[in-house]
């Protein structure tokens, strides 16, 4: 007999086509996708259920469907409809509160997965240079998105004290990225210019979004559990991605970044919230040994074929590496045109051939 | 008033000035060469840079107003008499106008290379056009620290290095005492108020074997803008027990100051007293991986801004551990902030072992103070002795 999964927070972009990649996958029966607002696209062979987390009728679908695993994936910075701060913290926190007692009273769930997210690390000047599973943040969360994650997290590990029979999965992930999904971090580097810290150059860690559909795949159907980092490996700098971009940036001082943020998310085109432009400032890095050891996953995309990937998506700035590389070519190749004719021991070959010794290695 | 002289204007007919247009003035007539040159000069002794010949396009827009000139004489008054069918120069005519060709623009750009790069100046331009490209398009690989070893090694150490071998003199003792390969732990004196010491030792280090030193920093320095960013992409990183541990185990030339603090803010009447070695977390660092200390002494540094004075509220105020008075730093201001040109002594001594240690030892206190103890001894009689082997503080 297959799997029945209940999957939480559809509405999403990566809730939906997690569903949707799920309900595909041999030796599943049903999936079971749950949010308060309808999918927008696709859900594949996934069944949908309206139906609030916060609300106890979620215990009822689960008996009722007799779900043996739940991916809980609702937990977000930016839910697509869920307005403002407030309602978004009682959708991750009292929602996952729920959910979790929901699943405590049914019998025939057996595997609990969370997509937790890096940002239960927060970003300091304090932080090693990569966070292992073991440690908490440096400096405590006030309040925020962090908050969010760190408070969700030590429900789940008191469910899973409370139920020891359930397989308890938790998946921090970097940041995802990608050309087909929304995120706090695909909205940022969409602005026409790039905001960024003055004098500050973060690490970055991305995962692109097919990887995160996958671990998330992975974690649902294997025996597996524990606390996993989930990023793709390397690391960019901040400035080093938006040039990859071909993005032109501003660098903001420190103390405008607040207030540039509010604007910023009057607009709703990007999230910029204190944790945010602390994590732009102090960067983040995570280590993913046990991801590779324990867990046994293998992202496909590292984290600047992550970028590179999403780059596909954006129209080139003025820039893009094409472009530089044209100019570094005609340049080079008027150069030598010139230089030839002054020194008549050299062969006349033309201008790119100069640039074959070293100009093509990117 | 009737017998005041009468001053005359102009000259009367004497050698005088010029008049631009049929007269030139007495100096260009005595400057003019006897014979008149020919108006139409060769074209091959035009005044093109770089040696190449000058456009035909530009040749021919320029002869229809002003031939062109030998090189070093001025244009309107060089013949020796003055020709009837020319106009006087105007305003318009002394304009540089399109004149300039793009390929007179880019054989003075050769010029540039060939004065820049040498000889072999087109290989070079190539590579250095394609790192320019790398920079901009961000093709450049930084590791899990942030350290950036292509900008290390072509801006911040080639800045360094004059600084090192000119203004500080550096001298080395000791250099075959770091290991060629595999994780070390070079653990050195602290001192001279801004944590210059640390970066003259990573120039030396690199300069004499070849590898780059990582650097363990304070919180604070990664607090502060630009500082933290720089020292990031030059290979510091957090001064931590998980990132020191996580260097070494990659095999890193790890760089530790543990006197901090107390040691680049002690004053200058303290000079070359090594202060308490934080609570030996280095220790055990190198303990945990089995790499080596490389005991290391530097005088010199203490020298460089004498701190004579604190003003402990302004710097608690501020958020930093002290701010510092020197003889010279805000009495002249900017030009305080120039270093003094002590002489300095760089000695690595002989590697301190670890790896006779087993795994527990990092966690017995007593073994992890008496290694402390050992490097700060071995750091504190070093610098003694290089203390009486130098002449005097500036040479």
């Amino acid at each position: 007999m297959g799997h029945v999964v209940l999957v939480t927070g559809v509405a999403g972009d990566l809730g939906r086509r997690f569903a949707a990649q799920l309900s595909g996958s041999p030796g599943i029966d049903r999936v079971v996708a749950v949010d308060v607002l309808p999918p927008r696209g696709d859900l594949g062979k996934a069944h949908f259920v309206r139906a609030d987390i916060r609300n106890p009728v979620i215990a009822k679908v689960i008996v009722r469907e007799r779900v043996d695993t739940v991916v809980h994936a609702s937990v977000a910075a930016t839910p697509a409809a869920a307005g403002g701060r407030s309602s978004t913290k009682e959708l991750n926190v009292i929602g996952t509160m729920q959910l979790l007692a929901a699943c405590q009273q049914a019998p025939d769930v057996r595997k609990l997965v969370l997509k937790s997210n890096a940002a239960f690390y927060g970003a300091s000047h304090r932080d090693p240079a990569k966070f292992t599973e073991g440690m908490t943040a440096k400096r405590l969360a006030g309040g925020g998105f962090a908050k969010d994650v760190s408070e969700v997290e030590s429900y789940t590990r008191g469910f899973a004290r409370r139920r020891p029979d359930v397989d308890v999965t938790t998946l921090r992930l970097a940041n995802v990225i990608g050309p087909r999904i929304t995120t706090a971090m695909s909205g940022y580097f969409r602005l026409p210019v790039v905001p960024t810290v003055l004098g500050h150059n973060p690490r970055l860690q991305l995962l692109h979004e097919q990887d995160a559909l996958d671990v998330l795949e992975h974690a649902t159907l294997s025996e597996v559990t524990g606390t996993y980092n989930v990023a793709g490996d390397g690391v960019l700098t901040l400035a080093q991605a938006v040039r990859r971009l071909g993005r032109p940036s501003i660098p903001l001082p420190g103390f405008a970044v607040p207030s540039f943020g509010s604007a910023i998310r009057q607009t709703k085109v990007a999230d910029f919230s204190p944790e945010q432009v602390a994590f732009l400032t102090y960067g983040r890095g995570m280590d993913t040994t046990r991801m590779r050891t324990m867990l046994g996953f293998e992202p496909r995309y590292t984290t600047a074929e992550a970028l590179d990937d999403f780059a596909t998506s954006l129209t080139p700035g003025l820039l893009g590496p094409d472009r530089l590389r044209a100019a570094e070519h005609a340049l080079a190749g008027a150069l030598h045109a010139v230089g030839t004719p002054a020194r008549s021991s050299v062969p006349a070959t033309t201008g790119p051939a100069l640039l074959g010794r070293e100009g093509h290695d990117g | 008033m009737g017998d005041a002289e009468i001053i005359p204007i102009g000259t009367r007919g004497r050698p005088g000035r010029g008049n631009g247009g049929e007269r030139p003035s007495a100096g260009s007539r005595s400057l003019a060469a006897r014979t008149p040159r020919p108006r139409d000069a060769d074209p091959a002794d035009g005044p093109a840079p770089g040696g190449a010949t000058p456009s035909p396009a530009a040749d021919e827009r320029s002869s229809g107003a002003v031939p062109p000139v030998p090189p070093g004489q001025r244009a309107p008054a060089a013949s020796g008499a003055p020709d009837p069918g020319r106009s006087p120069a105007r305003t318009e005519h002394r304009l540089p106008g399109p004149a300039i060709a793009p390929r007179e623009w880019l054989a003075a750009l050769t010029r540039t290379a060939q004065e820049m790069f040498g000889e072999s100046w087109e290989p070079r331009l190539a590579q250095f056009l394609a790192v320019l490209r790398r920079r901009l398009t961000g093709e450049f690989v930084v590791d899990d620290f942030g350290f950036d070893a292509e900008f290390t090694d072509r801006f911040l150490l080639s800045a360094l290095r004059p600084v090192a071998q000119k203004w500080f003199r550096i001298e080395v003792i000791g250099a075959e005492n770091i290991p060629d390969v595999g994780g070390a732990l070079v653990v050195s004196n602290h001192s001279g108020t801004v944590p210059v010491d640390g970066m003259m030792t990573a120039v030396t280090v690199f300069d004499h074997t070849g590898r780059h030193l990582r650097p363990l920093g304070a919180d604070l320095v990664f607090k502060l803008p630009l500082v933290g960013d720089l020292a990031r992409r030059g290979g510091a990183t957090l001064a931590c027990n998980d990132d020191a541990e996580r260097m070494l185990r990659e095999g890193e030339l790890v760089g530790v100051w543990p006197e901090g603090f107390k040691g680049i803010g002690k004053p200058f009447s303290e000079r070359y007293k090594l202060q308490r070695f934080g609570r030996g977390g280095f220790v055990s660092a190198a303990i945990r991986t089995g790499v080596p200390i490389v005991p290391t002494s530097v005088v010199g540094a203490e020298e460089i801004y004498p701190l004579v004075g604190n003003v402990p509220s302004l710097a608690r105020l501020l958020g930093v551990p002290y701010l510092p008075i020197t003889p010279l730093f805000p009495l002249l201001g900017p030009l305080g902030l120039i270093p003094l040109p002590s002489k300095w002594l760089i000695e690595f001594g002989e590697p301190i072992r670890t790896d006779e240690y087993d795994a527990g030892a990092a966690d017995d206190p007593m073994l992890v103070f008496n290694v402390t103890d050992q490097v700060r001894e071995s750091i504190q009689q070093t610098l003694y002795t290089l203390l009486m082997k130098r002449r005097s503080v500036f040479s």
